[in-house]
């Protein structure tokens, strides 16, 4: 379960080493990934949280070369991934790691299969692509694969066209369609956000199931930390553009050292609270194209002091496998015992 | 609209049968006409009563009867069997001068709204250059040199008919490109070209249908117009506007022999319209045609 010391159990599936994705616009630049590192350990389940425009999706279309240019710059030290480095690859080899060893999913089934085809022959497609299938054969394989996303008689469904299906079936099938390659990582953005609450939960259910079958990892974006706490073993929290904590599930919820985090842990609604108002974090997120070279939450921050803003606040590790992008890391935990 | 598609699991016949219950009053109406002069076009030697070159001397300017349907020119051809003729030529030329133009005008757009950048760039600069041509203007120059005559009719259309499908299909394709459907097929790792012309183009191809029946009525006025002029298609071959302009000197004795042809000329663009209007209520209510 807690394995987030990349060193500690070998190589990482993906290393993303000092990524830059920068939006050149006429109002101005844009950085929204500054220098992300991140390890992505084999079958495990990472999740990354923040608030909307905190570059979560953005990192996803980084690693996958989804971004297009202009107006996106991408550039990073190195995105290794089995040995192989992304950002150097040539577009066919690029399409087949996209094709098979890495799959992303989307927030809005609804807009991800494509409205005049029917959802079999979709499916389909990428065993017939990229494993050759003959029609007959990928039929069956088609129908296999939807039963084990849980579509109820496959076969009678296999035809039918998306605006028949319901959403939470829509995602099913995006997932069979993503599974079709056999990916060793699955991205996932958001994707239970356009889904109602009790789909979101089958949905997760079955993200998670199908990664203890398939032993692939899985990283889960989303701005809802419940849904992170629940399903993910290791925790990426983002915040304009980037990364201001990194622990394992359990840390970050016990001891969190940055005050954003702090701030999301108390805007989750809780049965057994007894104050009866969340709270929220003052302000609003930075603007990213102003960004100071200090701590981009200092200003939301009521730790902040004027060293905070004096210099970039780097990553650092606060405790085993536990990293921080705060200078007083000992002040939050102190501010998280007085709120409990 | 989910209400009235079939299942497509009783038969052909089924289907058919649903799809035409679920078309609008235009659209049924339209395609009624349409029918019938297509039926007319394609069995007319065994539909017309007569032989269209046939010149009967006994039996000229006579007016429309039993006998001669749409009564007969002053050469004593039955005009009737010679519009029927001539809707096979003015079909046929119709056909070939919108969808030809269709069918390459939408990859270029496609292609063009897909890759976008220096591509992009260039294919419209292309685009500009043929639409700032006055048309008629560079068609009546092209025959001018060329002499008269189908092909070149055909040559000075395709240099410009494209413009228009390659303008909508790119409008089009740059919105698809960012929906997620798209990304999602790129993130399946498929190839570009199948990209654009599998999955993008079927979801563009709505509104350049629903243009190509415009298009299509306009085709044929044109060519009909050329034809008058003396430039298209040249006498005795029985083409509409060809015909319109044979009658023209006897109009006070003998209104049929322009009136008749025209009145099918007529017949065909209302009918071409009712359909693009029916289309367009049937594939989405964004799109309207222009006649």
């Amino acid at each position: 379960m807690a394995r987030w010391q990349a060193s500690a159990t070998g190589p990482a599936l993906l290393a993303v080493c000092d990524l830059v994705v920068e939006f050149r616009g006429k109002q101005g630049n844009v950085i929204a990934n500054d220098h992300l590192s991140l390890d992505i350990l084999p079958g495990e389940t990472l999740g990354i949280v923040g608030e909307s425009g905190s570059g979560k999706s953005v990192l996803c279309r980084a690693i996958l070369r989804l971004l297009p240019s202009p107006p996106a710059f991408v550039r990073a030290t190195s995105v290794m991934f089995d040995g192989r480095d992304l950002m150097r690859l040539d577009d066919a080899e690029m399409r087949r790691v996209r094709g098979q060893d890495i799959a992303m999913i989307f927030q809005n089934p609804m807009s991800s299969l494509n409205p005049v085809w029917p959802i079999g022959d979709q499916v389909a497609e990428p065993l017939r692509l990229h494993k050759g299938m003959a029609r007959g054969e990928a039929r069956a394989a088609t129908i296999a694969l939807l039963r084990r996303v849980g579509i109820p008689s496959p076969e009678k469904r296999i035809d039918d066209y998306p605006y028949q299906w319901s959403g939470g079936m829509m995602q099913r099938a995006v997932i069979a369609m993503a599974l079709a390659g056999a990916p060793r990582l699955m991205l996932a953005d958001e994707p239970t956000t356009a889904l109602d609450v009790t789909i979101q939960d089958q949905i997760l259910a079955l993200l998670l199931e199908l990664q203890r079958e398939s032993a692939m990892a899985l990283v889960l974006v989303s701005h809802d930390m419940g849904v992170i706490a629940e399903t993910c073993d290791r925790i990426v929290v983002m915040y304009a553009g980037r990364i201001v904590e990194l622990a394992s599930t359990p840390q970050i919820f016990e001891a969190p050292a940055h005050p954003y985090t702090l701030g999301l842990l108390r805007s989750i609604p809780r049965l057994d609270a007894r104050k009866p108002r969340l709270s929220s974090i003052p302000g609003q997120p930075p603007d990213l194209a102003q960004l100071g070279i200090g701590c981009a939450f200092a200003d939301r921050c009521s730790l902040a002091t004027p060293e905070c803003r004096a210099a970039r606040v780097e990553l650092r590790s606060v405790g085993p496998g536990h990293a921080s992008a705060c200078l007083y890391p000992d002040r939050v935990a102190a501010l998280a015992m007085a709120e409990t | 609209m989910a209400s009235a598609l079939p299942t497509a699991r009783n038969g052909l016949f089924a289907t058919i049968g649903a799809e035409i219950r679920s078309w609008s009053p235009t659209l049924k109406i339209g395609t009624a006409i349409m029918g019938i002069i297509l039926f007319g076009a394609v069995f007319a030697p065994w539909v017309a009563p007569y032989d269209p070159y046939f010149q009967n001397f006994a039996a000229t300017l006579q007016p429309p009867g039993p006998a001669h349907l749409f009564g007969t020119d002053n050469l004593g051809r039955d005009i009737f069997s010679r519009v029927l003729y001539g809707a096979r030529i003015d079909l046929q030329i119709g056909l070939i001068t919108t969808y030809v133009p269709m069918s390459y005008g939408m990859l270029l757009g496609a292609y063009s709204g897909y890759i976008g950048g220096r591509v992009d760039a260039v294919v419209m600069r292309i685009l500009d250059t043929a639409m700032a041509f006055p048309f008629l203007v560079l068609i009546i120059v092209i025959l001018a040199i060329l002499g008269p005559g189908v092909q070149n009719i055909y040559i000075s259309v395709f240099l410009v008919a494209w413009t228009m499908y390659a303008r909508l299909a790119r409008a089009e394709m740059m919105v698809e490109r960012t929906k997620d459907y798209i990304t999602a097929a790129r993130v399946l790792g498929f190839p570009t070209n199948r990209i654009i012309l599998r999955h993008g183009l079927p979801n563009v191809i709505n509104s350049s249908i629903v243009f190509s029946m415009s298009d299509f009525v306009l085709n044929i006025l044109l060519v009909s117009g050329l034809s008058f002029l003396g430039l298209g298609i040249q006498p005795p071959i029985p083409e509409w506007g060809a015909m319109i302009s044979e009658g023209k000197d006897f109009i006070l004795q003998a209104w049929w022999i322009s009136t008749m042809p025209g009145f099918v000329v007529v017949l065909t663009g209302t009918a071409l319209s009712l359909i693009g209007d029916g289309l367009a209520q049937r594939l989405g209510e964004r799109h309207h045609t222009l006649v």
